[in-house]
């Protein structure tokens, strides 16, 4: 059987594509950055932390990392206007996928923090540093040097996991896909090219953080 | 207007969950069975055989499984085959799956010494005897914890499949938050039941993980 | 070429299809590299059968690639080399599975089967590849493991036996497969030194039942002792082939006599 492909349909709306991936990397370059931060404020009180705050972490990084993100979406957005919390797709989007990396990023810095060597610690306090700043300066630059690889990775997942968020109609990539395939009925190219384009999006996102981890995040 | 009780949520959610832990099952076995022979395939070493599956792996960890469903959904459609979302959800998991197997499990064989292979290439067994006695018996031994980790990925994974209309819990969930108008106690359950699916999954693979540490000094 | 290849496939080992005298082992202008590296650079070298021939030389001169090369765990891409006659043949899956039913080999890190037995470790390849019944195949690991002073050892796991013991597991192991060549691959360098003596000693009795033997080994008094032939490698070449008292007692090269000096340091 000859099955007919036809992508120009499909192509003659590149700009709303384009405009969905760029809503795409929008999201996770918000996402990314306040999850990393909420993940190494986890790993922080998972580690050293009071006993309440250790509980606390431990059992969000486990409610998180056991559900699907498509439920916590769905929680965020159809649930919390039920308690009077009202939010906009996007809004909702980007706090799901905080929420999200925010679980997988404790966990993975949080096994950098425990590799550090002793040694380190009593350094750092024996030259006067206070707990926080022997956190800040001495304890995590070398852990996240350490788990980068594994923190790309996870960034990248929740990127490609954002494809969920245009269900709630928030304008990304996939959402795109969707619009255009509603329009012209192509819907296998729809959404070949949507899905190549996020594979162009997880592989561009990949390199960039590797290259931009040693400059920025942690030192050489 | 039907009155829900809590109860009668917690029933109906429990109920969908059946065909979650079904699909969840249908995944990981068929997703373990491709993803065994894209591993020995691999593992037989032709070169254009490995890029191409490298190729599939990378394809499948490097977009949405969203879209995955998405493409399967209408794809089949396009051979003329009538396509339910129960097989749609049922081979594209299956895929998605044994891409993600086969990709841990050739970690856990190049982690075995290159002298067993060796020795028993010396003692002059074939290639599929070397697998089946000598590489994969203890390959088999470290891929345990990670697999059964990997199971939790395939649970949440088919909360995906509600998208195209599968009616599994988190579909269920949103079914039932509509006519009863409490989403934030319907979510909540929905997530609490995920919750009990993976949460002693994962406890067990992390069992699984230190044992093996302990074993193996 | 295959005359004689052809008339031999499956004939038993115990019977030598060559001519008695013939070399087991022929090598003939054995090139082998590593890319642009080329670490055999021409190998000439025949074997009696029977013969207990000792390769010494620094690291990096190419003896275990030599040896590796003789059961085909290394692919070298000019030259020879016939074992009882019959070519290596690379593209052939078939001949190298018959090529390496006569030859053995033992490693430096002993490479047991970690989740096997010690007896399911030597009746293994037997029961696979010679499809030889569980009964005989157990009395004979049994007497296999005896003969190398393991008998009690049967049902023991690799783990719990020192490095002398897995050793000479790994040389019962070999021997079930009744080869007709044994290669020793510096088989004693992961030992510790009071355990070197116990491994030796099994050597040292298969050299005397007449086994061909061709070991790569950093231990000179037993080369001495037991070789018949020493072959010292320098750069991927023989540099130099003798009787063992001509090769320690008058080293005729400057780099041999570098090399033994180097030892005693």
């Amino acid at each position: 059987m000859l099955i007919e492909l036809d992508f120009w349909p499909v192509l003659a709306q590149w700009p709303l594509l384009l405009r969905g991936a760029g809503w795409t990397l929008v999201l996770t370059a918000i996402a990314a950055l306040l999850g990393m931060t909420l993940g190494i404020a986890c790993a922080w009180s998972r580690v050293n932390g009071p006993r309440v705050l250790r509980w606390g972490a431990g059992a969000y990084v486990e409610l998180i990392r056991n559900t699907p993100f498509i439920v916590q979406l769905f929680f965020i957005f159809f649930g919390l206007p039920a308690a009077g919390i009202k939010l906009s797709p996007f809004t909702a989007s980007v706090l799901a996928m905080v929420v999200n990396l925010g679980a997988y990023a404790a966990e993975i810095i949080r096994a950098g923090i425990e590799a550090t060597p002793r040694g380190q610690f009593e350094a750092a306090q024996s030259l006067a540093l206070s707990r926080m700043q022997t956190f800040l300066h001495v304890v995590l630059p070398p852990a996240l040097k350490k788990v980068w690889p594994a923190l790309v990775s996870q960034i990248t997942i929740v990127m490609l996991g954002s494809a969920v968020c245009g269900q709630i109609s928030t304008e990304e990539l996939s959402y795109a896909a969707n619009l255009i395939q509603s329009r012209n009925f192509r819907a296998f190219e729809a959404y070949i090219l949507g899905t190549l384009m996020y594979l162009v999006l997880a592989i561009a996102v990949r390199r960039l953080l590797n290259w931009a981890g040693p400059r920025f995040v942690f030192g050489r | 207007m039907i009155e829900f009780t809590l109860w009668d949520i917690v029933r109906n959610l429990a109920l969908a969950a059946r065909w979650t832990v079904v699909l969840s099952l249908i995944a990981f076995v068929g997703g373990g069975l491709v993803g065994l022979l894209l591993l020995v395939l691999r593992l037989s070493g032709r070169a254009p055989v490995n890029r191409v599956i490298g190729a599939y792996v990378q394809l499948f960890q490097g977009t949405p499984l969203l879209m995955q469903l998405f493409l399967l959904y209408f794809g089949i459609a396009l051979f003329g085959i009538d396509t339910s979302a129960w097989m749609a959800a049922g081979v594209a998991l299956t895929l998605y799956a044994s891409a993600y197997l086969a990709e841990i499990w050739r970690g856990c064989v190049e982690a075995i010494p290159r002298g067993q292979w060796e020795a028993s290439k010396s003692l002059a067994l074939s290639f599929g005897q070397q697998l089946r006695h000598i590489i994969l018996p203890q390959a088999l031994r470290i891929a345990v914890p990670p697999t059964v980790g990997f199971l939790v990925q395939v649970i949440k994974g088919t909360a995906l499949a509600s998208v195209i209309g599968f009616v599994e819990l988190t579909k269920a969930g949103g079914m039932i938050a509509n006519v009863t108008y409490e989403p934030l106690l319907v979510y909540g359950c929905v997530a609490l039941m995920y919750f009990v699916l993976c949460f002693p999954v994962s406890l067990y693979a992390r069992t699984l993980e230190r044992k093996l540490h302990v074993g193996h000094r | 070429m295959s005359a004689i290849a052809e008339s031999t496939v499956g004939a038993a080992l115990a019977t030598p299809h060559t001519q008695v005298g013939a070399p087991i082992i022929r090598i003939t202008a054995l090139r082998k590299s590593y890319g642009d590296n080329e670490v055999l650079k021409g190998i000439d070298l025949d074997v009696k059968r029977g013969e207990v021939i000792a390769i010494i030389g620094k690291s990096g001169s190419g003896k275990s690639t030599l040896l590796r090369c003789i059961n085909g765990l290394e692919v070298f891409q000019e030259g020879s080399l016939t074992v009882d006659g019959k070519p290596l043949l690379y593209e052939s899956a078939m001949a190298m599975r018959e090529l390496r039913q006569r030859v053995g080999m033992i490693f430096q890190s002993f490479n047991l089967f970690p989740h096997l037995s010690v007896g399911r470790n030597v009746m293994l390849a037997p029961q696979l590849v010679k499809k030889k019944g569980s009964a005989e195949n157990a009395t004979r690991a049994r007497q296999l493991l005896e003969r190398v002073g393991l008998a009690e050892k049967f049902d023991a796991m690799p783990d719990q036996l020192s490095g002398g013991q897995q050793q000479r597991v790994a040389i019962a192991r070999a021997l079930a497969m009744d080869p007709a060549v044994m290669l020793c691959d510096e088989i004693t360098s992961a030992l510790d030194p009071e355990l070197v003596g116990e491994v030796l000693r099994v050597v040292e009795s298969l050299a005397n039942e007449g086994m061909t033997l061709l070991m790569v080994t950093h231990e000179m008094n037993f080369a001495r002792k037991v070789a018949d032939r020493v072959i010292f490698m320098h750069q991927g070449r023989v540099h130099e082939m003798g009787s063992p008292e001509a090769l320690f007692g008058q080293p005729r090269t400057a780099e041999l006599k570098q090399f033994l000096s180097s030892l005693h340091d």
